[in-house]
C-alpha cells in the first residue's frame, strides 16, 4: 500500500457525518410542503373576517352567525340583564362583565362550549350545553358543569354604531 | 438501555438478524454498475407516488361536476398543491422511465434467466399493475384527454368475444365514461398501489433468495461479493441524488413537459379532440394496437406485446451465461428491439394513416420477430461462438452446462 492509499478515518467520518446531516435536513425540508398542504387554504383563511350588521336584533334576542364556520352568539342584552351581569363576577372562571364586552348591551361570544365543543342552547338566564350540562350566564361565563372556561370572546370591533367586524 | 430494548425485541422478533442479513451484510456482487441503481429508484418512486397521492386525495373530489375544479383548487389554493400535483404527474412519467430502464437492463444483461424467472415474472406483474394504476389515475383530472383516453381504452374490452358489450358496460357502470366510472377509477387508483407494494415485497424476497445478477452474467464466488452497506447504500443514494436533480428540474422548471395542453379543457362527452394520443409510456403498445387492421386482432397483439416479456426465460436458449456481454448477436437484437420501440413510439404519437401506417406495421412485425426468432438466434449464436473459440474459463462453464443437460437426460 502506497502513502496516498492510506485511509484517514477522520476525513471519512467527516464526510459521513456531513452527508448524513445534510441528507436529514433535506428530508425534513421536503416534508414541509406535505405538512403545509394540510393547513387551511388562503380561501379558508379569507373567511376568517366577517362583517355583521346589528340592525334587526331586538333587545333580549340572540342571533347566531357563522365566523370561520363556527357559531358566534350576538346577544342584544336588556338594561336589566346588563345590570345583573355587572353585579356578578361569574362562577369558576371569574371575570368582570366589562372585560367581556365592548358595548355593554352587546355580548359577542363564540358559541362553542369550552368543554367538548357542542353548541349551548339559550335559556332564560344564560346558556345550557345539551351535551354535558354546562351552565353559562348572560355574560357567557361558566357557572356550573364540566366546562373549564367562560365562552371565548372572539376578536371583533365596531366599525359603525350598528355594525361589527369579527376576526 | 437501547441495547436492552433491542435484545428484548430480538428474543421475540429477528430484528437485528434481519437488518444484518438483508441490509448491512447482504452479499452483493462487487461489479454492479449504475444500471443496477434503477430498482432502488423504482422503489423510491413508488413511495413518492403513494405519499404525494395520499396528500392529493385529501383535496381531490371524484365527482364529474367537481373533479376538474378540485384539481384547479389544488393548483391555485391548496398550500404547495401545485408542487404535490406536479410531483405526482411528473412522478408518473419518471416512474415509467425508471421501470423501462430497469427492464432494459434486465434484458441487456440477461438478468431474467434462471434462477431469476420469478423475479422477472413478479416484475411483469408489477408492470401490469403500474400500467393499470397510471391509466386510472390519468382519468382523475377529468380533462378532455383524460376522458377520451378512458373512453378509448375501456372500449378495447368491447373486442372480447360474446360478452364484450356487457363487459364494457360493467367496467364503466354507465353507457359512457361517467360519474360511476370516475368514482371507481379513483377508488381503484388508490387501492392498486397497495397491491404493488405487496408484489414489490415478493419481488424483494425473491431477489434476496437468488441475489443480484451482475454485468458478467456469471454467478460470482462468495469472495467476489461485498456487503450491501456501506458500498451499495452509498452508491444507491448517490444515484438517487443525480436522479432527483433531473426529477426536480422537471417538477420546478418544465412541469408541463409530459402533459397534454388539451387536458386543460374540461371533459366534454359530446366532442372528441381533433387528435388524441395516450401518455408517452403507452405509445409503443398503442402503435401496435393501431397497426393491426382488425379490432380483436389489434387488442390481442397489444396484450401480447406486453405479455411476451414473460416468455423471455424460455425464448433465450443459449448456454452462454448472461446477456449481451459475451453475445454479439444478442446485443444486436437488443439494440434493434430498443430502436424498434422508439419507432413505434413515434408512430403512436402521430395521426394514423399514410406512410406511418406502413412503418407501424413493419415495426410491429419486427417487435414480435425479435422475440420469436430468439430461440433460433440464441442457439445459432452459441454454436457460432463456440466454433470460433471461447475463452477457456467460459468454455469450461458452458461445458459444465452441457454436462448438467446430459445428466438430466
Amino acid at each position: 500500500m502506497s502513502e496516498e492509499d492510506k485511509v484517514d478515518p477522520e476525513r471519512r467520518d467527516f464526510i459521513v457525518t456531513t452527508t448524513t446531516v445534510l441528507g436529514a435536513a433535506g428530508v425534513a425540508g421536503a416534508c414541509w410542503p406535505f405538512i403545509s398542504s394540510m393547513n387551511p387554504t388562503a380561501s379558508v383563511k379569507a373567511e376568517a373576517v366577517t362583517e355583521i350588521s346589528l340592525q334587526g336584533i331586538p333587545p333580549g334576542q340572540v342571533h347566531t352567525v357563522a365566523w370561520r364556520g363556527e357559531p358566534v352568539f350576538i346577544f342584544h342584552r336588556t338594561p336589566e340583564e346588563v345590570a345583573a351581569m355587572q353585579k356578578s363576577s361569574g362562577g369558576k372562571d371569574p371575570q368582570a362583565d366589562k372585560a367581556r364586552v365592548k358595548e355593554a348591551d352587546w355580548l359577542v361570544v363564540v358559541g362553542i362550549c369550552t368543554h367538548l365543543g357542542c353548541v349551548p342552547n339559550k335559556v332564560a338566564d344564560g346558556w345550557l350545553c345539551p351535551c354535558h350540562g354546562s351552565v353559562y350566564d348572560n355574560s357567557g361565563r361558566i357557572l356550573s358543569g364540566p366546562a373549564p372556561r367562560n365562552l371565548d370572546v372572539p376578536p371583533y370591533k365596531f366599525i359603525a354604531d350598528d355594525k361589527i367586524e369579527i376576526g | 438501555m437501547a441495547n436492552r430494548v433491542i435484545a428484548w425485541i430480538d428474543q421475540r422478533f429477528p430484528l437485528s438478524a434481519f437488518i444484518k442479513n438483508e441490509l448491512t451484510d447482504y452479499p452483493t456482487p462487487r461489479n454492479l454498475s449504475y444500471w443496477w441503481n434503477f430498482g432502488f429508484l423504482a422503489g423510491f418512486m413508488l413511495v413518492l407516488q403513494i405519499v404525494s397521492g395520499v396528500f392529493l386525495a385529501m383535496h381531490y373530489k371524484p365527482d364529474v361536476s367537481l373533479a376538474f375544479d378540485s384539481v384547479q383548487h389544488i393548483m391555485r389554493e391548496v398550500n404547495y398543491g401545485w408542487l404535490l400535483r406536479y410531483m405526482h404527474a411528473v412522478g408518473a412519467s419518471a416512474f415509467f422511465i425508471v421501470i423501462y430502464i430497469h427492464m432494459a437492463r434486465t434484458l441487456y444483461y440477461g438478468s431474467f434467466r434462471a434462477p431469476r424467472e420469478l423475479m422477472w415474472w413478479s416484475g411483469q406483474a408489477l408492470l401490469l399493475l403500474l400500467m393499470a394504476t397510471a391509466f386510472m389515475g390519468y382519468l382523475l383530472p377529468w380533462g378532455q384527454m383524460s376522458y377520451w383516453g378512458a373512453q378509448v381504452i375501456t372500449s378495447l374490452f368491447r373486442a372480447t368475444p360474446w360478452v364484450g358489450d356487457h363487459l364494457v358496460l360493467w367496467l364503466r357502470g354507465d353507457y359512457v365514461v361517467g360519474d360511476a366510472t370516475l368514482n371507481r377509477f379513483f377508488a381503484l387508483h388508490y387501492l392498486v398501489p397497495f397491491f404493488i407494494v405487496g408484489m414489490v415485497l415478493i419481488h424483494l424476497v425473491a431477489l434476496h433468495h437468488v441475489k443480484s445478477s451482475n454485468p458478467s452474467g456469471i454467478n460470482l464466488a462468495a469472495k467476489d461479493n461485498i456487503p450491501f452497506h456501506p458500498y451499495f447504500t452509498a452508491k444507491d443514494f448517490f444515484g438517487l441524488g443525480v436522479f432527483l436533480i433531473v426529477f426536480c428540474g422537471f417538477v420546478f422548471f418544465k412541469p408541463e413537459f409530459f402533459m397534454e395542453p388539451v387536458n386543460n379543457v374540461p371533459a366534454n362527452p359530446l366532442q372528441t379532440p381533433a387528435h388524441i394520443e395516450p401518455e408517452w409510456y403507452f405509445l409503443p403498445f398503442y402503435a401496435i394496437l393501431r397497426a393491426i387492421p382488425d379490432k380483436l386482432g389489434g387488442v390481442v397483439a397489444m396484450v401480447l406485446s406486453i405479455m411476451i416479456f414473460a416468455a423471455m426465460p424460455y425464448l433465450d436458449r443459449s448456454k452462454l451465461p448472461g446477456g449481451a456481454r459475451f453475445r454479439p448477436i444478442y446485443r444486436i437484437s437488443f439494440y434493434i428491439f430498443i430502436a424498434d420501440v422508439a419507432v413505434l413510439s413515434y408512430v403512436g404519437a402521430h395521426p394514423p394513416g399514410g406512410v406511418l401506417a406502413e412503418v407501424g406495421r413493419v415495426a410491429t412485425f419486427l417487435y414480435f420477430a425479435v422475440f420469436l426468432l430468439l430461440p433460433l438466434v440464441s442457439k445459432k449464436e452459441e454454436a457460432w461462438l463456440r466454433a470460433r473459440g471461447l475463452p477457456s474459463e467460459l468454455e469450461a462453464l458452458v461445458a459444465g452446462e452441457d454436462d448438467k443437460a446430459g445428466g438430466r437426460r
